[in-house]
């Protein structure tokens, strides 16, 4: 009983770490393109879920409708964040950049709540409220079907990166603007498609684990929960990026297991990946901030 | 030779913080001509070349390709134009292959869009794929790099790795291509193959080339005109033969020799 216990939350932890892996992803994304720290990555998870809720709920538009308009606008938002905001910091220092995402962040979640209030919401029912059997394990459906979409995204941004010309760009730019400029590879454009897929794939994953949990400022969480996820795997890697999001998913579950079951301390989980993130730090100070730069004249 | 005038350069200055890197540079470089700067180190030839490629902003005069000004243009616009350079440190992309280093160049000829392109294997971007393969593999033939192009940049030897990246330069298609000290370090069998690469990119391609180098030998046998810059000033400007007997740059140029190799 207990060994299964234990099963069920590494299952809930490798759900979970799939969607903050997707996140992370985007978080790294914009860090490859233009080392831009963004602490905003979470308020794009929470517009996209209530931007969708909203269309949902009091437009009364179909839930694919709502989907697909949700994205249309996070793409446009992305695109929009990076050339009214950020394109006029260019050539200022990195600081300032990382600097007004936090600003971004606090924006975003005073509008958010002037304009959808304080109190959580939760979708109508889309998918089955039904729990299946997963080798013995009950697993609601809802979850299957976040991280079925989770893993679908991950799939089709591997292959734009790897497979597509943009990708090509992309990855060319975050080895070498000048290098990539050069060669014709616009880097404004870059950015600036870098914050659209990486706002597209945040409110996709927003919206997912809204239908699961409903939506709430809380929902912002993940951006924070990002840290731990790029750390532990490389601010630089995509791959890293969701192997640290899916280690932090099974961390945080099996600290609630360990938790529950012995310490009774409450909690535990939230903070759990967060020491192993101050103990990483701690082997490897220079992790977050450590980029060197050098050019020669 | 009396083809036209490709890129104009007028009156350049160039300044850092109070730091004079280049005083009124005027310069031609004509259609299909090989040109070399030459210079003594902190002559101010890569600040030349970067003004050229869009890296600087000249703080005075102004650049005109094709008779077109271009001194507002970005980089990756003049590119676009036809420009191409490599770097005189190293600078593949060290994680990618050869291949994706060189498809990095033929980007921006790609017609196919973000969304065409973000759905590769549906649209006609495997077909727009091919074509360029063909245009590649005529690049990868020419620098013979066959047997390499799967290989990942970062592991390849010194002198393959300028190979790439000159290969790298010309997928573009450049219509000037500018080469800073192409030949830097290697031994005398890869200068002499390195030549014979630029020789057939210029004779057969008919790219017009400016190359900064500091090997004599190479600049007085590939050069049609050579300019040489000392202090951030243009002191001589004619063919090699010419500049051999310059007594300017013989004062200039060969009396600080040491400095220079």
């Amino acid at each position: 009983m207990q060994l299964d216990l234990l099963a069920l939350f590494v299952v809930n932890g490798l759900i979970v770490g799939v969607l903050y892996g997707l996140v992370a992803m985007c978080f790294v994304l914009i860090y490859k393109a233009s080392r831009v720290v963004n602490f905003a990555q979470g308020e794009l998870l929470l517009l996209g879920a209530w931007v969708c809720w909203g269309a949902v709920v009091q437009v009364g538009l179909p839930f694919w409708a709502a989907f697909l308009l949700t994205l249309a606008f996070s793409v446009v938002l992305g695109i929009l964040i990076q050339v009214v905001v950020l394109r006029p910091l260019i050539g200022e220092p990195l600081i300032s950049m990382i600097m007004v995402t936090v600003g971004l962040s606090v924006f975003f979640q005073a509008i958010l709540k002037w304009i959808f209030g304080v109190a959580p919401q939760s979708f109508p029912p889309v998918l089955d409220a039904q729990k299946v059997n997963l080798a013995g394990l009950e697993v609601e459906v809802a979850y299957l079907a976040s991280c079925a979409v989770a893993l679908v995204a991950l799939a089709g941004f591997a292959l734009f990166f790897n497979r597509s010309k943009l990708g090509l760009a992309m990855r060319a730019t975050a080895f070498n603007q000048q290098v990539a400029a050069s060669l014709g590879v616009s880097v404004r454009q870059v950015f600036a498609m870098a914050w659209a897929i990486s706002a597209l794939v945040s409110a996709m994953a927003g919206i997912v684990i809204g239908l699961v949990n409903g939506v709430s400022a809380g929902l912002a969480a993940f951006g924070i929960k990002v840290f731990p996820a790029v750390i532990l795997g490389g601010l630089d890697s995509i791959v890293g990026a969701v192997v640290g999001g899916i280690i932090v998913g099974v961390l945080e579950n099996l600290a609630e297991y360990v938790d529950g079951q012995f310490l009774h301390w409450g909690n535990l989980y939230t903070i759990a990946p967060f020491y192993v993130l101050v103990a990483i730090l701690m082997v490897k100070p220079y992790g977050l901030f450590g980029t060197k730069d050098i050019e020669r004249l | 030779m009396s083809a036209k005038v490709l890129l104009e350069g007028r009156d350049i200055s160039l300044g850092f913080r109070g730091v004079k890197a280049l005083r009124h540079v005027s310069f031609e470089v004509r259609e299909g001509e090989l040109l070399s700067i030459i210079g003594p180190n902190g002559a101010g030839k890569t600040s030349l070349l970067n003004c050229i490629s869009g890296r600087y902003r000249p703080s005075e005069g102004e650049l005109f390709f094709d008779s077109r000004p271009i001194g507002s243009l970005p980089t990756a616009a003049r590119a676009r134009l036809g420009i191409a350079r490599t770097f005189q440190n190293l600078a593949l992309f060290a994680h990618m292959t050869v291949l994706d280093n060189i498809m990095v160049g033929r980007h921006h000829l790609l017609k196919t869009g973000f969304l065409r392109g973000g759905l590769y294997w549906l649209g006609g971007a495997q077909r727009e794929e091919i074509e360029h393969r063909r245009r590649v593999e005529e690049i990868i033939d020419l620098l013979e790099i066959e047997h390499i192009r799967h290989a990942v940049a970062g592991t390849l030897s010194y002198g393959l790795r300028k190979r790439v990246e000159l290969a790298r330069a010309l997928a573009i298609e450049p219509r000037l291509l500018l080469l800073d000290e192409p030949m830097a370090g290697m031994n005398l069998e890869e200068k002499e193959d390195i030549a014979r690469y630029i020789m057939e990119v210029n004779d057969e391609w008919g790219v017009t080339v400016v190359m900064i180098e500091h090997d004599m030998g190479v600049v007085m046998d590939l050069s049609d005109r050579v300019i040489v810059l000392n202090y951030g000033e243009k002191i001589a400007d004619g063919t090699p033969q010419e500049i051999a007997e310059s007594a300017e740059v013989r004062a200039a140029y060969l009396g600080s020799a040491d400095a220079a190799a």
